[in-house]
């Protein structure tokens, strides 16, 4: 169980927001974290800089924000074969469905795409379902 | 001057990522179990970005060339196809297994230890196998 971080995670939507902007502003790409990552070995040597530049931030930032104010909680609870599933499945279904949380979720809403909204509604509703099967009615 | 940019935003996304409890497993899954104890948080995540994102994007719709004067790429796919549909569901699937989806994951390998990377390493496995699955004409 989590509290409730309205504010917090207000603001931190907001960056997301920012990063996404800047993104398209001034590189002209979209912030599709599954494109990025998974185009970044088969993207042509020109295209690949910024995917690699982008990554690497990401990567690196949480230490950034450790040096300002201790890191949030890790909770993972998911064991080992689950976590191999998990990955397999995020990885495969993101690249077949052209995008993510990022890509759909937030740049395709933000774009009023209705192919994007189709795609969220979809693997928002799938996950909600699934953690209602794992939690609720194999728990009980 | 454009990979600086791009740093810069990756440094600035993974930030929103962990301010907005995005890094967090159990958070993701709490926003999703909602029969059980429901964590709204990440859908204020959501109303933050697209609240920046509806601007960027309806700027960037009216222009050719981006600030430092490349082109700028929309996705220009509108169709809702099998693909979509088919590769939304089984992320869905994954995401609410584990509760990571892909840039808080890569945002978490360098202090979650060894469980992210073994979850990104089979994230990276099921997108080469997808890239295999299209060259050899699978899919």
């Amino acid at each position: 169980m989590t509290t409730f971080t309205p504010w917090q995670s207000l603001i931190g939507g907001l960056l997301i927001g920012f990063s996404t902007l800047s993104l398209i502003r001034w590189l002209g790409k979209v912030a599709g974290i599954s494109s990025i990552v998974g185009q970044l070995w088969s993207s042509k040597p020109d295209d690949r800089g910024w995917r690699l530049a982008f990554v690497i931030g990401l990567l690196v930032s949480p230490l950034l924000y450790q040096l300002f104010s201790p890191l949030p909680a890790m909770q993972i609870e998911a064991g080992l074969p689950l976590l191999i599933v998990s990955g397999l499945l995020v990885g495969f279904g993101t690249r077949l469905g052209s995008g993510c949380t990022s890509g759909h979720g937030v740049c395709g809403l933000s774009r009023l795409s209705l192919r994007s909204l189709v795609a969220t509604l979809t693997f928002m509703l799938v996950a909600i379902v699934v953690v209602w099967v794992t939690r609720h009615l194999l728990n009980s | 001057m454009a990979n600086l940019i791009a740093l810069i935003a990756g440094l600035v996304f993974g930030l929103g990522l962990i301010i907005g409890g995005m890094t967090n497993p159990a958070k993701v899954l709490g926003f999703l179990d909602v029969a059980g104890d429901w964590d709204p948080s990440l859908a204020f995540v959501m109303i933050g970005a697209i609240a920046v994102g509806f601007f960027a994007f309806r700027d960037a719709k009216q222009r050719k060339w981006s600030e430092l004067g490349v082109s700028i790429d929309l996705p220009e796919r509108t169709n809702i196809d099998q693909p979509l549909v088919i590769g939304a569901v089984l992320f869905g699937i994954g995401w609410g297994l584990a509760g990571f989806c892909p840039g808080p994951a890569v945002a978490a390998m360098l202090i979650g230890g060894s469980q992210v990377w073994i979850f990104v390493a089979s994230m990276l496995a099921g997108m080469g196998l997808y890239t295999l699955a299209t060259k050899l004409k699978w899919l």
